[in-house]
């Protein structure tokens, strides 16, 4: 790979744009198509991406697998914990409409909140699988 | 506060649980994390059958959307009685799993096997507690995945095997169970259980409804083993690590007979599912096959782990005898049974994960004369195999002695006999297991085994105990059985 440049230079152009579009699509799901599902999966690719480049040791130091577990259940974490705010203020759980002065933007935010949790969770797996895959045979 | 929200609870403390034991990453600390999660899940689940048994049943908004269009977890005395048991084998058998995983499970592993443990507690609990047909189908893929990977994370490399095996075919029962769900959408535009129950009366004659009848009852019946469809369950109890064994033997069938019984005495109404479509005799031969079957098949098992899972799907063909019956007394059979079966095969797999822990094998002929070199283990499973078997004096005995009665009733003779007939083909399987324990004369090998540790065989013989109490006081068992039977039988309300 070290003679492809081509490859390697415009790969390095493309990776903070794909990123970018992973947040684009994270935080335009409010309002159209996207949410942390397909954002997660994006962002997970930049790192994918990027290991498939230039190699899987490289990645790990930027990525290392224990921030990768550990944004696993972090996602679930947010993701369950917005509901409890419900809960503490003496209302049902996952009840979001508490989060804000008013009802309407008490939910937006808690939709905002979820998805963001289904973001760090969903990029964390994909990672997760990429590096188990790909670690197989080499530890 | 906490009162109110305690249907919640019931289902977000094992989630949290789950989370924290992901995050500390340490075996032991997600040990502890487990421990005291389960026990508050067991407390929570206590205090919902004291509320449930003193006020009738509970109803709660999720996020305060009101249902039908939100979810709502609905208690009422079944799934009460349901979510006790299932709390209560987790918790029990958590001193124990602690010595167990330590051996068969690696370092690293071991927080995500609790993780687990805990997120199917979770899926159980939900698909138990929840009053939506969806919601239903979210927490049985969040019960089953999580079941997949402990079985997956056996010592034995056949465990692999056997976890995809179950994961084929539970997916084809999820799939089953959502498809069904899905024309009950279509005909009713309700995911609300109670919703559906009223609303299917007006539509209940049409194919449609039958046919979402028969997609969920085929893809339920996946789920809890019924006689042609229990595959998965041989291979999956038998290679996974003793504890998840332990678990899953006494909850997760147990909590998809739950999500049948709902379906087809609350939802459909039994008129509908019993009267106008044929399910009785389509249970019942099933059941009895199941009876025959899987008994004959497990008295020709070397492991004894095997023996057992083919017992399991026997005794599911008990429980759904019951069901089929569709009297007062032929379901409080069948549900007593749930509890009964539950802590009867909990009490064994804990002696087998003994076995496991002291001599590595749970092959029958390595373990000849293990009765003499452990006596108070292997005393432990002939107690608990006499409950398999149903002798008097011990729960095993109190079931099927409901369903025989409820033969009697209807006046069907025949299916009383073939019930106790049954019962002596238990007695052939544990027989021939007791008689290579204590008849024989130890081998080299197992007169050299390691003693067990005393937690272990102290929450062995807890279970051990609770199947010859609940064999002799059986007000809380039988008599939570009936009041759960009649409110079945009074149909949707």
């Amino acid at each position: 790979m070290r003679l492809d440049v081509i490859i390697r230079v415009s790969i390095k152009v493309l990776l903070p744009f794909i990123l970018m579009f992973g947040l684009y699509v994270q935080f335009h799901g409010d309002y159209g198509p996207g949410g942390g599902f397909q954002a997660g999966v994006v962002a997970a690719a930049t790192v994918i991406l990027y290991a498939i480049i230039f190699g899987l040791a490289p990645t790990k130091r930027i990525i290392p697998p224990l921030m990768v577990e550990i944004m696993i259940p972090l996602g679930v974490l947010i993701f369950a914990g917005v509901g409890v705010v419900g809960l503490l203020v003496g209302e049902s759980y996952l009840n979001y409409s508490v989060l804000a002065h008013d009802q309407i933007h008490g939910q937006e935010w808690g939709i905002f909140l979820v998805e963001a949790g289904v973001f760090v969770t969903v990029a964390g797996t994909m990672v997760a699988i990429f590096y188990a895959f790909t670690g197989r045979g080499r530890s | 506060m906490i009162g109110e929200n305690l249907p919640a609870l019931q289902v977000i403390l094992p989630l949290f649980g789950a989370i924290i034991a992901a995050l500390v990453r340490r075996g032991d600390i997600a040990w502890l994390v487990t421990l005291v999660t389960g026990v508050a899940t067991l407390m929570v689940a206590f205090a919902l059958l004291v509320k449930v048994l003193a006020g009738g049943p509970i109803s709660y908004e999720i996020g305060d959307w009101v249902p039908p269009i939100g979810i709502e977890y609905r208690v009422d005395v079944i799934n009460a009685y349901v979510l006790v048991l299932v709390s209560v084998i987790a918790a029990v058998i958590l001193p124990y799993a602690r010595t167990s995983i330590a051996l068969e499970i690696r370092e690293e592993r071991r927080a995500w096997f609790y993780t687990m443990y805990l997120l199917c507690l979770c899926g159980l609990t939900g698909i138990t507690i929840t009053g939506d047909a969806f919601n239903a189908f979210v927490f049985l893929e969040v019960s089953s995945l999580s079941t997949y990977t402990m079985i997956a994370l056996g010592r034995d490399r056949r465990a692999l095997i056997a976890a995809y095996q179950y994961l084929i075919m539970g997916t084809i029962g999820a799939t089953f169970y959502v498809i069904g769900v899905g024309l009950l959408l279509v005909m009713t535009g309700t995911l609300n259980l109670v919703d559906l129950s009223t609303r299917l009366v007006e539509v209940e004659s049409t194919r449609t409804v039958s046919a979402a009848l028969a997609f969920i009852v085929v893809g339920i019946s996946l789920k809890l083993a019924l006689f042609p469809l229990h595959v998965w369950l041989p291979n999956a109890y038998a290679y996974a690590p003793s504890v998840a064994t332990v678990f899953l033997a006494a909850t997760a069938t147990k909590v998809a007979v739950y999500l049948l019984l709902r379906f087809l005495f609350s939802v459909f109404g039994a008129h509908f599912a019993f009267g106008q479509l044929v399910l009785t005799p389509m249970l019942l031969l099933l059941s009895v096959a199941a009876m025959f079957g899987a008994s004959i098949v497990a008295a020709f098992q070397n492991n004894l782990k095997r023996m057992l899972a083919y017992s399991s799907v026997a005794q599911i063909g008990y429980v759904t005898l019951g069901i089929a019956l569709a009297t007062a007394t032929g379901l409080t059979g069948g549900i007593v049974h749930l509890f009964n079966h539950a802590i009867t095969k909990a009490a064994l797999f804990l002696v087998l994960g003994i076995v496991f822990y002291c001599a590595a094998t749970v092959r029958v002929e390595d373990l000849a004369g293990l009765g003499r070199r452990l006596p108070v283990t292997m005393a432990g499973f002939v107690v608990a195999g006499l409950s398999l078997i149903g002798v008097p004096g011990t729960a095993g005995f109190i079931s099927k002695w409901y369903l025989v009665a409820a033969a009697l009733e209807k006046g069907w003779w025949w299916l009383a006999v073939l019930v106790v007939a049954s019962s002596l083909i238990a007695v052939i399987y544990v027989g021939r297991v007791v008689e290579v324990l204590w008849f024989r004369a130890p081998t080299e090998t197992v007169a050299a085994v390691r003693d067990p540790p005393t937690v272990m065989v102290a929450t062995a013989w807890l279970m051990v105990a609770a199947t010859v109490y609940f064999g002799i006081d059986t007000n809380l068992t039988a008599g939570v059985a009936s009041l759960a039977a009649d409110s079945l039988l009074q149909g949707p309300q």
